[in-house]
């Protein structure tokens, strides 16, 4: 039998079904893949008892012949995910020990679906990154390496982030797939640094209920898998209205799965001449290229379209994600649940309690967010910003309504760098990872990336396919005509234990 | 626009974060960072142009006016770092 981690999703689910294996043996041979990954630090909590009940009562349900969609499958969940009984920090000091006493909608899905919990997933502090190097938990380590770089002297990479965490232990096989969340590319971006395949749904697809909030009116749960059908399916389950949040679409959720292999022939393919930015490395336009002979040569017709306030949209990000954040980060203040450090009295209670449990990069943009909404300030740069927003949706209408059914960039402008490479000196710096994957967050639209080749190093690189409002299914069937083309990538050999 | 080191202060204490005087070069210096960046937004002219309230169309949900959750007293204060009989525990406040 071929190892068991090695499988997708899909290939787990079949094997199931054809009872090859059962879920017991699907989870502990991840578990064991967990036990000899901890220097990745991926996993910040495991569940392992709660993992082996799950999977016991889904081989009852498998043989009785009542397994649901995801049963007896093993998946890790971000540890932005409030999980029931689990410990659910966001990876912030200031939530250390917290035990929720209710489970997020998404993840109460995926366990309605028959999913098993492995344990919970590293992130950035509150998704507040792009390289998972601001969790509390310490930085995860990609499982992928430089090629040509001597042994002893080999470069620790970053997975990404924020969501670093899923990205690295789907691409290190310790789970078959992870949820995820991106605010501004926190799925995207780490899923193209790991060879693996993210997406972004369309504002509203899934509840946000129960997911720690950053910037509420940008914030959607997504699945890092290995193969554009395991984020069918994953999304699949995770999708769906719910009474508990006002902002969560009222839609029936499409078969998605069924959406693979509908190719891409006679959809019209729009490239966006704003995303060919100065400086960009001639490995990620030959990636882009590349992506574009793919789905003419499947049949879609390629056109050139104009985004033309794309380069407006990362600095608007970086005033309303953090105006949100300054509000939603209000609640953490030492009373209700969480960190707590006295002082003199409560304003003083207040002010050490969050110096103490916020990192620097979530100071930052708390201090920025209470900036641009302060007295005298807030027309110039939120108001502003928000206008701005309006003028980055309506460039995608226009697009969209001239025929265009997705369009195709790069999901990040390089392949991953290392630990402490970026950012040390200038938050911006680490800021512009984002600039191909925050316009789809400002327009509240879906977006996937899908791996589509190397750089001279051997990284991997991410296309992204972005597409209607809560038209997912295109991005499925053409995700799909990439992954095929490019050809399945081959995940890192287990170096790290 | 770029902020002093006052105003520095100024919004550390309406973010209600303590900062030390040590912490204030740095952050005065990360803040007016990531204000350069943000001031091309002038550029762009926005005359009538509506800011964005709802990323996608949606009308506010309606629902029947009933109680759909509570009496559980022991799971809202389970978390919290200073409790008393189902009450959140805070310095004093009033004199």
């Amino acid at each position: 039998m071929t190892n068991l981690t090695d499988l997708t999703l899909a290939e787990a689910r079949d094997g199931l079904a054809a009872k090859r294996f059962s879920a017991v043996e699907l989870t502990k041979a991840h578990q064991q893949a967990m036990g000899s990954a901890r220097s990745l630090n991926a996993f910040v909590a495991d569940t392992p008892d709660q993992a082996l009940a799950m999977a016991v009562a889904a081989d009852e349900r498998i043989a009785r012949g009542e397994a649901r969609p995801l049963e007896g499958l093993p998946i890790g969940v971000k540890d932005l995910f409030c999980t029931e009984g689990v410990q659910s920090t966001a990876c912030s000091n200031i939530l250390k020990g917290f035990t929720p006493r209710y489970e997020s909608t998404v993840s109460a899905n995926l366990w309605n679906a028959g999913a098993v919990m492995l344990g919970k997933l590293n992130c950035d502090e509150f998704a507040m990154g792009s390289s998972n190097e601001t969790s509390a938990f310490g930085p995860v380590v990609s499982p992928w390496r430089r090629a040509g770089e001597e042994a002893g002297k080999r470069t620790q990479l970053v997975p990404g982030g924020s969501s670093g965490g899923s990205a690295a232990a789907v691409s290190a096989r310790l789970c078959l797939a992870a949820t995820a969340t991106d605010t501004g590319g926190s799925i995207r971006q780490p899923a193209a640094f790991t060879g693996t395949v993210g997406i972004k749904p369309t504002y509203g697809r899934c509840s946000r209920w129960g997911i720690v909030a950053f910037a509420s009116s940008l914030d959607q749960a997504g699945p890092i898998t290995k193969t554009v059908r395991d984020s069918a399916m994953m999304l699949q389950a995770m999708a769906g209205p719910d009474a508990k949040d006002t902002t969560c679409a009222d839609l029936p959720v499409p078969d998605f799965e069924a959406a693979i292999g509908r190719g891409v022939k006679g959809l019209k393919i729009g490239i966006p001449k704003e995303y060919r930015v100065p400086g960009m490395p001639a490995e990620i336009e030959r990636l882009w290229e590349a992506g574009q002979a793919w789905l003419r040569e499947a049949g879609a017709e390629i056109v050139e379209v104009s985004l033309p306030h794309t380069k407006y949209a990362l600095p608007a990000y970086y005033i309303v994600a953090p105006a949100e954040a300054s509000s939603n980060l209000a609640r953490y203040d030492g009373v209700r649940y969480g960190l707590r450090v006295e002082g003199k009295d409560i304003l003083d209670m207040y002010e050490r309690t969050r110096a103490a449990g916020f990192g620097r990069e979530v100071k930052r943009r708390v201090m920025i967010g209470t900036y641009v909404l302060s007295a005298g300030y807030y027309d110039a740069y939120y108001l502003r910003a928000q206008k701005i927003r309006t003028l980055i949706k309506r460039d995608f209408e226009k697009v969209y309504a001239d025929g265009v059914d997705a369009i195709l960039t790069p999901t990040t402008p390089s392949a991953a760098f290392g630990i402490g490479e970026k950012g040390s000196g200038d938050p911006v710096e680490m800021y512009l990872n984002d600039i191909f994957t925050v316009t789809v967050n400002m327009a509240g639209l879906p977006g996937i990336s899908v791996p589509g080749g190397f750089d001279a190093k051997g990284l991997p690189l991410g296309l992204q396919l972005i597409g209607r409002p809560f038209d997912e299914e295109t991005l499925f069937a053409a995700g799909q005509v990439i992954e095929d083309a490019a050809g399945r990538v081959a995940l890192p050999e287990p170096w790290w234990g | 626009m770029s902020v002093d080191q006052e105003t520095v202060r100024r919004i550390a204490r309406l973010a209600r974060i303590a900062v030390s005087d040590d912490d204030v070069p740095h952050l005065q210096g990360e803040l007016n960072a990531i204000l350069a960046f943000v001031e091309q937004l002038g550029e762009v002219d926005v005359t009538d142009v509506e800011p964005m309230t709802s990323v996608t169309p949606m009308a506010m949900k309606m629902r029947e006016d009933g109680i759909t959750d509570g009496d559980r007293p022991t799971d809202i204060v389970a978390n919290a770092p200073a409790s008393d009989d189902g009450f959140f525990l805070v310095p004093k406040v009033v004199e």
